[in-house]
C-alpha cells in the first residue's frame, strides 16, 4: 500500500500542519511516511502546499506529479491540482472559498464548506481539520480515530484546550464526506 | 674554590633573548620594524608567563612567517581571515591567550569584514595591526592605508583621491564598535614610542585576560624596501608623514582600568 | 531511541550534537537555516559554541580555527554560501584539519533559487578550491541517512584528518520523515585533544597548523603525502547501494534525492516488466569506481539521473569508458526529475533495447 496526498491552500490555513499531523499518524501506525513542503518566500502569505506519502514499504519519491488525493483549500489550488489527481482518486474541495465546481468526472470530488463548518464549531482555524476528516473518510490509509489519537501527542500543550474542538472538526468533516458519498450513490431517477 | 680562580664578574643581565621568541633569524628586510613588534609581543608573553597557553594566528603578508619566530602554538590563516580563525580558536579554548598578527593589506583591505565583526562580537582576542601603509610581501602596492599622494607600484603617480579613495583609519573605525574594549595606535619609530607600544601590547593582552572584549594595538611601522628609503629615513617618514595621517593615541580604553594601565 | 518524524535540517543538526560536535559556525541561508536555528538553541544549552558568523567566508574560517584547536566542529550552508567557503576548504585540506560541512544544495548558478538541486557535485567532489585536494563526500537519500552520514562524517574526518561533506539538497533539508537519532556521545575530553592540535605548548614542542610550503619540492612532497592518504581512503571508505541489479539490463545511476526519485520510477517499470535497477553511489568521493565498472560489464545500458545537467555523468562516463551506452536525464535549476519522467526515460531505453514491456495501469504507484 502506498498513498499520497497533496494539501494546498493559502499560507496560514494550516496546510502544513494538516500534512504533518497525517505524517505523524502514519508513523504512529507503524507505517513509512514522508512530508514534503513547499518552502521559501511563497510561504509568507502566498500559497503553500505539502505532499504526504504513506506506505507500508520504504518510500522512494516524496513528491509526485499525479497524487492519489488532494485537499484544495482555495481556488488557485483547485486550478493547479484538479487536473493532476489520478483517475479514481479523491479531491477534497473547500467550497467556502471556492465557488467553481469540479470539472472532472473521473475522480471522487468531495465538496465541504469547511470554513463555514469550522465557524459553526466555534473556531475558524479548524478548517484544515474538517477537510482532513473528509479525506480520511474517503480514503483507506488511516482512520480519523488514528489521526485523532496522534493529535493528542503532537498538538503543543498550550493548545490542548482545543483538542475537543479538533476532534469534533475531524469527525464533522468525515461525517459530511460520508453523507456526500451516500448522496452521490443515490440514483436520482 | 681555587685561590687562582678569577673573580666572578658581578654582572646582571639587563637584556636577553625573550623566551617566547625562537632563535630563527627573521626574513624581514634590514630596517623593517616587524622585528621590533615581534620582540615586544614576546617580551610581554614572557612577563605574563603565558608562553605555554598562548596561541597566535598569523596572517598573509610580510608577517606570513611570524609563526617561525614565536615559540608558541600558531595557526596560519588565509589572507584577511585571522580574526575569524582566532574566533574559532578562542571560543573553544577560552583559557588560551589568543592573538592575531596582521598587516594593513590583510586587516584593512581583504579582511575588513572579519576584523570589524570580530570587534562587533567583542571577541576576547588581541589583535596586533602592523600598519606600514603598503603591501610589502607582494612588492609595494597600494594599501587602504597608503597616504594620499604616496607612490606605490600600483599607484605609480601617487595615490589619487578621485580614483583610489582616501586613507582608512582602522583604529578610529573600530573604536566606534561597542564590542571593542581597547583600541590604541602606537608607533615604532623611536625608543620612546617603542616603550609606549610595549605598554599598550601588555594592556591589550590584559584586556583579553580580564574578559573585557576585543583589543587591538595598531603599530605604525616602516617599510624601507618598498618605500625606497634608508632605514633611518623610513623612521623619519613614519614620524613626519604617517603620524599626522594616523594620529597616535587611545581611541577606546576600558572604563574600569586595571592597575597595570596603558 | 524511537523513530520520530524529523525534519532533515533539524535531524542533521541534532545528529551532529550527538556525535560530539562542540562548535558550530554558520550563516543563515535557505534551505538549511533550520539547522542553524537548532544549533542556536541547543549548543548554548549544552555549554558548547555557537556563532552566527558575518559571512560564510568567516564561518568556514572559524571552523578552521576550532578544528585547528582540536575540537569536533562543523558548519552547514547551501550552494551560494558553500561557494564562498571554497577558500577555507582548500586551506583546511592544506593543513589537514578535520571538520564537517553539510551542504543543503539549491538551484543555481548565481543566486539561483531555494529549490532542491544537486548543483554542487563538481565543487564539492572535484574540489572547488585551489590545489590537488579531496574531501570525503557522503550523499544521503533519506532523513535517516542524513543523520547517519553526519555522524559518520565526524568519525571519518577525525580518522583521516580531512574535511567530510554531507551533500544533501533542499528537499532532504525541508522534508520530514520517520528517523531515529543516535544516542548522545560525550564530547572529546579537553585533555584528549589530538597531539597535533593547538592547545598551548605546555610540556611539548610548539604545534603549527599551516598550509604554507614555500619550497616547491617540499610542497610537492606534502602533496604526495596527501595523495597517499587519499589512496588509503579510496581503499577503505567506498560506499554504494545496489538495488534490484541482479537481473537488470538497465541500471539507473543516481545519488541522493535523485536516487530515491528513481527508485519510485524503477518500481513502476519493474511492475511493467522492465529489468531495471539502481546503482547509488553513497560516497561521491571516494567514487565507487570498481563497482560501477563491474556493473557496466553486466548491464546493457546505464541511465544517469541527476538534479543538475550532468555533473556526476562525467565520472560515470569516465568509469564506464564506453563498455555500455550511458544516457542522461537531468532536471536543473531547482526542478526535481519526477518519477513519472524518469520512468518514461527508462521505458524509452527499454524499448530501444528491444524489451517487451506492458503498460502499467496509471493508478498503480508502488
Amino acid at each position: 500500500m502506498t498513498f499520497d496526498v497533496i494539501i494546498a491552500g493559502f499560507g496560514g490555513q494550516g496546510v502544513l500542519f494538516a500534512g504533518q499531523l497525517l505524517a505523524h499518524a502514519a508513523l504512529d501506525a507503524g507505517l513509512e511516511t514522508t512530508w514534503y513542503p513547499s518552502y521559501g518566500p511563497e510561504m509568507r502569505g502566498g500559497t503553500a502546499n505539502c505532499t504526504v506519502v504513506i506506505s507500508d514499504e520504504p518510500i522512494g519519491s516524496p513528491v509526485t506529479e499525479r497524487p492519489q488525493a488532494a485537499i484544495v483549500m482555495n481556488l488557485p489550488s483547485l486550478v493547479r491540482y484538479e487536473p493532476l489527481v489520478r483517475p479514481g482518486g479523491v479531491l477534497v474541495v473547500n467550497t467556502s472559498l471556492i465557488d467553481r465546481a469540479v470539472e472532472r468526472d473521473d475522480i471522487d470530488a468531495i465538496a465541504i464548506p469547511a470554513d463555514d463548518v469550522a465557524a459553526e464549531l466555534g473556531n475558524p482555524k479548524l478548517t484544515n481539520m474538517v477537510l482532513l476528516g473528509a479525506l480520511l473518510a474517503r480514503t483507506s490509509a488511516l482512520t480519523t480515530a488514528q489521526v485523532g489519537a496522534t493529535l493528542e501527542r503532537v498538538l503543543p500543550a498550550r493548545h490542548h484546550h482545543l483538542l475537543g474542538a479538533n476532534h469534533a472538526a475531524l469527525a464533522r468533516g468525515a461525517e459530511l464526506a460520508t453523507e456526500a458519498a451516500a448522496r452521490d450513490a443515490t440514483p436520482t431517477a | 674554590m681555587s685561590v687562582l680562580a678569577p673573580p666572578e664578574p658581578a654582572l646582571t643581565p639587563v637584556y636577553s633573548y625573550p623566551d617566547a621568541l625562537t632563535h630563527v633569524p627573521t626574513h624581514y628586510c634590514p630596517g623593517c620594524t616587524h622585528g621590533i613588534a615581534h620582540r615586544l609581543i614576546a617580551e610581554v608573553i614572557d612577563e605574563m608567563a603565558a608562553k605555554e597557553r598562548t596561541i597566535g594566528v598569523a596572517s598573509v603578508g610580510c608577517s606570513v612567517f611570524a609563526y617561525r619566530y614565536f615559540g608558541v602554538d600558531f595557526a596560519q590563516a588565509a589572507h584577511g581571515r585571522a580574526p575569524a580563525m582566532a574566533t574559532g580558536v578562542k571560543r573553544v579554548r577560552p583559557e588560551a591567550l589568543v592573538f592575531t598578527y596582521q598587516g594593513d593589506g590583510d586587516l584593512a583591505s581583504i579582511g575588513a569584514a572579519e576584523i570589524l565583526h570580530a570587534a562587533v562580537r567583542g571577541e576576547q582576542i588581541t589583535v596586533f595591526f602592523v600598519n606600514n601603509a603598503i603591501y610589502g610581501m607582494t612588492g609595494g602596492q597600494m594599501a587602504p592605508t597608503t597616504l594620499l599622494g604616496q607612490t606605490t607600484t600600483s599607484s605609480p603617480a601617487g595615490r589619487d583621491r578621485a580614483t583610489m579613495g582616501t586613507v582608512l583609519r582602522m583604529s578610529e573605525l573600530l573604536a566606534q564598535v561597542d564590542g571593542a574594549a581597547y583600541v590604541v595606535r602606537r608607533s615604532l619609530h623611536d625608543v620612546v614610542q617603542i616603550k609606549r607600544a610595549k605598554k599598550a601590547i601588555r594592556r591589550a593582552f590584559e584586556v583579553q585576560e580580564q574578559g573585557l572584549g576585543f583589543a587591538m594595538v595598531e603599530l605604525l611601522s616602516s617599510c624601507p624596501t618598498n618605500w625606497g628609503m634608508t632605514p633611518e629615513a623610513a623612521l623619519g617618514y613614519i614620524r613626519d608623514e604617517m603620524v599626522p595621517a594616523f594620529p597616535l593615541g587611545d581611541f577606546k580604553v576600558p572604563e574600569t582600568r586595571a592597575e597595570a594601565g596603558a | 531511541m524511537a523513530r520520530e518524524l524529523l525534519k532533515g535540517n533539524v535531524a542533521f543538526a541534532e545528529a551532529a550534537i550527538r556525535a560530539g560536535c562542540e562548535a558550530y559556525f554558520g550563516y543563515p541561508i535557505t534551505p538549511q537555516t533550520e539547522a542553524l536555528e537548532h544549533m542556536a538553541v541547543r549548543m548554548p544549552e549544552l555549554g558548547r559554541t555557537f556563532v552566527q558568523a558575518e559571512s560564510e567566508v568567516a564561518a568556514i574560517n572559524m571552523v578552521y580555527g576550532a578544528a585547528a584547536a582540536g575540537v569536533r566542529t562543523m558548519t552547514s550552508s547551501s550552494s551560494p554560501g558553500v561557494s564562498l567557503m571554497m577558500e577555507g576548504l582548500s586551506y583546511m585540506a592544506g593543513s589537514e584539519v578535520p571538520a564537517v560541512v553539510v551542504d543543503v544544495m539549491r538551484g543555481g548558478p548565481g543566486l539561483g533559487n531555494i529549490a532542491p538541486a544537486q548543483s554542487d557535485y563538481t565543487q564539492m567532489v572535484k574540489g572547488g578550491g585551489h590545489g590537488d585536494y579531496r574531501q570525503i563526500v557522503l550523499a544521503p537519500a533519506s532523513v535517516q541517512e542524513l543523520i547517519d552520514h553526519t555522524v559518520l562524517a565526524f568519525d571519518l574526518a577525525d580518522r583521516y584528518r580531512i574535511v567530510s561533506v554531507v551533500l544533501a539538497d533542499g528537499s532532504l533539508g525541508q522534508m520530514m520523515e520517520g528517523a531515529e537519532l543516535p544516542a548522545m556521545r560525550p564530547p572529546r575530553a579537553a585533555d584528549a585533544s589530538p597531539a597535533w592540535a593547538l592547545s598551548g605548548a605546555k610540556g611539548r614542542d610548539t604545534n603549527l597548523i599551516s598550509s604554507i610550503h614555500l619550497d616547491p619540492d617540499e610542497e610537492e612532497r606534502f602533496n604526495h603525502h596527501l595523495q597517499a592518504k587519499y589512496a588509503a581512503i579510496e581503499a577503505a571508505e567506498i560506499r554504494y547501494e545496489e538495488h534490484l541489479l541482479d537481473d537488470a539490463s538497465i541500471a539507473v545511476v543516481a545519488f541522493g534525492t535523485a536516487a530515491r526519485l528513481a527508485k519510485t520510477a524503477i518500481a513502476g517499470e519493474r511492475a511493467a516488466g522492465v529489468a531495471v535497477g539502481l546503482f547509488r553511489p553513497i560516497t561521491l568521493w571516494p567514487f565507487p569506481t570498481d563497482a560501477l565498472r563491474d556493473l557496466s560489464e553486466r548491464v546493457e545500458a546505464i541511465l544517469v539521473v541527476e538534479m543538475n545537467m550532468g555533473q556526476m555523468l562525467e565520472d560515470v562516463q569516465r568509469v564506464v569508458a564506453e563498455r555500455c551506452p550511458v544516457g542522461f536525464f537531468g532536471r536543473t535549476g531547482g526542478v526535481m526529475p519526477m518519477p513519472e519522467e524518469i520512468a518514461a526515460r527508462i521505458r524509452a531505453l527499454a524499448v530501444e533495447l528491444g524489451a517487451a514491456v506492458s503498460d502499467a495501469p496509471e493508478e498503480v504507484r508502488t
